[in-house]
């Protein structure tokens, strides 16, 4: 069992738990992931480590289906059932001058450790973080604390640009040579972002897929990366932005929509 | 034995064989012939004393039986359920074609024991690590736990037990059974680490540090695919996916267990082993009309005999010499091409090797496909080690089943690929062998 030590609401819907888990802690990088389940008759499910010490890690989530709306309720002292990493491959801190990472939503809780990374490594560090509109940014004071340029958009304007990330990006581009873009967020941004640096800027992105064990059993997770078979959860979770299928990945997403559907509906039901 | 009548069983779950009463299991033991050169027991990868245990229950006496049997195997309600009898100890059997039901009187011991003994046990001081919790490592933690022993037991999943738990559906193995069984092993005092993925959560060279000796018993669950055109469309499962949905998250049960599977109108599960077999079977309780298409024929078919005939009364359709080409679909599967296939000259495997014929392509209907078609080495950990291996990633181990490091040891299906539970079994038993030679003296 492992028990919440903190909980925050960081936006609308979207949620930090930090828990005691000294064995998971001590191996945790920028970029790994850990598998947790609630609770007995519960499903595992995939979440980015943001924040991390040697005694606690933090998870940052965003409620969007059944389990994530019951961690959502769940408080300080608390405890959930399993909790199991890291897991994934953990982000290379390439040696560059100048990196873009590229926040879309909740993508910023994995955007934020591996930033402060290439901060540390001493790189110039640009973050662009894009959310549909100002009450679901989070994260931003730590970003401002760490990065050399922060911008921020908002598809409604209610703060920053008005406009996408891909806007954003396309300014910076104008004034500052890039060598390396990191993107992670919804699947249509990756792929947009991907569509505009594609033979001409190293671009990373993190996936995210359907996953039942998270460390390599089962095949759920697999995207398809240069025509090859890959499993997010243990060849990524970061790969080579250009060689991703972003749409095959997109449609493996939505496998299970209806069951969502039907379990959140019955939840409520049951409220 | 008296199994589910198939038109029921279809719809659930629960374990087709019903196992023998006492009046059968009487009846069926006092047809041995308890032979002076028992052959049955040479069958057997564990070599259980056969004809000790069916004298036991031929004088009613259950739990004497279920004592000498784990003389040699801790984990004797799972093998009288899962291993291939009918190749192994029975196949020796002198009566032949009327053989002793050796399986069935396991099983029937393992059943009706009332209380499970614990022996005394020296204790040592030498700390032992295993990674995994399926058959093979079980069967070395208890080994060594009974020889006294400080095991700890590595479980990268929330659940132990291995394919026994994810792998075989409980209409097979019921998990309570291997609950019991992994019960007994936890009271010789091996301790159970779950959650804990060795190669992410600990290295091992952490476990070096804390250990005497390690075990790597992490199977092979790394699934197979065809690389045919479709393989990546949402509908298309590896088995081992389907099954860990099934079987380790009970998906069968959504939504009282929130861990969704498609239920389809048409599946077709590819593939000949016990995998595919399983994998029809399930997906027929979940409403499916179901297709199993394999390469070759059904005197090719490696599965269990006894399963085959059990997927043939729940109405599974076997598509012989077929091979799937693509599978077909827009957002989702609607259907799989397959080609008819003939056997030809014999392989460096000494199997008949299938040869496509030309132009009988043909399409079946479907919604769902089940890729069955084996699985390779779990690559987590072995990859970071410099442990040898070969080219497919299956550990290299010595006859004592020591991996090139001296005090690291493997079994089960990372070093040969798939085979059976009790073979790992036997794995586990060397390795333990090998390791408390390795110890015992320092």
């Amino acid at each position: 069992m492992f028990e919440i030590l903190k909980k925050e609401k960081l936006a609308e819907n979207i949620y930090s738990f930090q828990f005691k888990a000294p064995d998971i802690a001590k191996k945790a990088r920028a970029g790994h992931f850990i598998m947790l389940r609630i609770k007995e008759n519960g499903e595992r499910i995939p979440l980015t480590i943001a924040e991390y010490d040697n005694n606690t890690i933090t998870i940052v989530v965003q409620v969007v289906g059944k389990t994530t709306q019951e961690l959502s309720e769940l408080k300080k002292g608390d405890k959930i059932e399993d909790l199991v990493g890291p897991l994934g491959n953990p982000s290379e801190i390439d040696k560059v001058e100048t990196v873009c990472l590229i926040a879309g939503g909740c993508g910023c809780a994995e955007v934020y450790p591996i930033a402060k990374e290439f901060k540390k490594n001493n790189s110039k560090v640009i973050v662009i973080f894009g959310a549909r509109s100002k009450n679901l940014l989070f994260l931003e004071k730590e970003f401002k604390n760490i990065s050399d340029e922060y911008i921020v958009c908002t598809n409604d304007g209610s703060k920053g640009i008005k406009g996408f990330v891909t806007d954003a990006l396309r300014e910076i581009m104008k004034k500052e040579k890039i060598d390396l873009v990191i993107a992670v967020g919804p699947i249509p941004m990756m792929k947009a972002i991907s569509e505009m640096t594609k033979n001409h800027i190293k671009t990373r992105v993190s996936l995210n897929s359907i996953m039942v064990d998270g460390i390599g059993m089962c095949g759920s997770c697999r995207v398809t990366v240069n025509n090859k078979i890959k499993f997010v959860c243990v060849d990524g979770p970061e790969f080579n932005a250009h060689e991703v299928d972003f749409d095959e990945l997109s449609k493996r997403n939505s496998l299970y929509k209806d069951e969502e559907q039907h379990i959140c509906k019955l939840s409520q039901t049951i409220k | 034995m008296i199994k589910q009548d198939p038109k029921i069983r279809t719809s659930n779950f629960n374990e087709v064989n019903l196992g023998y009463s006492k009046e059968e299991a009487i009846k069926e033991a006092s047809r041995c012939l308890q032979c002076k050169v028992p052959k049955c027991i040479e069958g057997c990868p564990v070599n259980i004393n056969i004809p000790s245990f069916i004298s036991f229950i031929k004088n009613d006496k259950p739990e004497k039986a279920i004592e000498e049997i784990k003389k040699a195997n801790n984990l004797p309600g799972i093998c009288g359920r899962v291993c291939p009898q009918e190749e192994q100890c029975e196949a020796k059997c002198i009566l032949k074609q009327k053989a002793i039901k050796i399986g069935y009187l396991e099983r029937y011991a393992a059943d009706n024991e009332t209380q499970q003994k614990i022996p005394k046990i020296k204790e040592s001081k030498h700390r032992v690590a295993v990674i995994g919790s399926g058959p093979s490592s079980l069967t070395c933690a208890a080994d060594l736990a009974l020889k006294g022993y400080n095991v700890t037991i590595f479980e990268a999943l929330h659940k132990t037990g291995g394919v026994l738990r994810y792998g075989i559906p409980e209409f097979r193995l019921p998990k309570k059974i291997v609950d019991n069984e992994i019960e007994y092993i936890k009271k010789l005092g091996v301790t159970i680490k779950k959650d804990f993925v060795i190669g992410k959560t600990l290295s091992l060279e952490d476990l070096k540090k804390d250990f005497d000796a390690i075990f790597i018993g992490v199977g092979a669950g790394l699934p197979n695919f065809m690389n045919i055109p479709g393989e990546n469309l949402p509908g298309v499962y590896s088995a081992n996916e389907f099954l860990t949905r099934i079987n380790l998250m009970k998906a069968f049960d959504f939504p009282n267990n929130e861990t969704p599977i498609k239920k389809s109108e048409t599946t077709v599960v590819i593939g000949g082993g016990n995998v595919a077999i399983d994998s029809a079977r399930c997906a027929k309780r979940l409403g499916s009309h179901v297709f199993l298409v394999y390469r070759r024929g059904l005197e090719e078919m490696p599965a269990r005999q006894e399963e085959i005939q059990n997927a043939k009364e729940e109405g599974i359709e076997f598509l012989f010499l077929t091979n799937p080409t693509k599978i077909i679909g827009i957002d989702k599967v609607e259907g799989i091409e397959c080609v008819q296939m003939m056997l030809g000259e014999e392989g460096l495997d000494g199997r008949k090797t299938p040869v496509p014929i030309e132009n009988s392509e043909f399409v079946i209907e479907c919604n769902q496909v089940v890729i069955a078609i084996g699985q390779g080495p779990n690559p987590l950990l072995v990859k970071q080690t410099n442990l040898n291996k070969d080219i497919k990633g299956y550990l290299y181990v010595n006859e004592k089943n020591q991996t090139s490091d001296a005090i690291i040891f493997a079994g089960g299906d990372i070093i040969k690929g798939e085979a059976t539970v009790i073979k790992a079994m036997a794995d586990g038993k060397k390795a333990a062998a090998a390791i408390d030679e390795l110890l015992k003296n320092k």
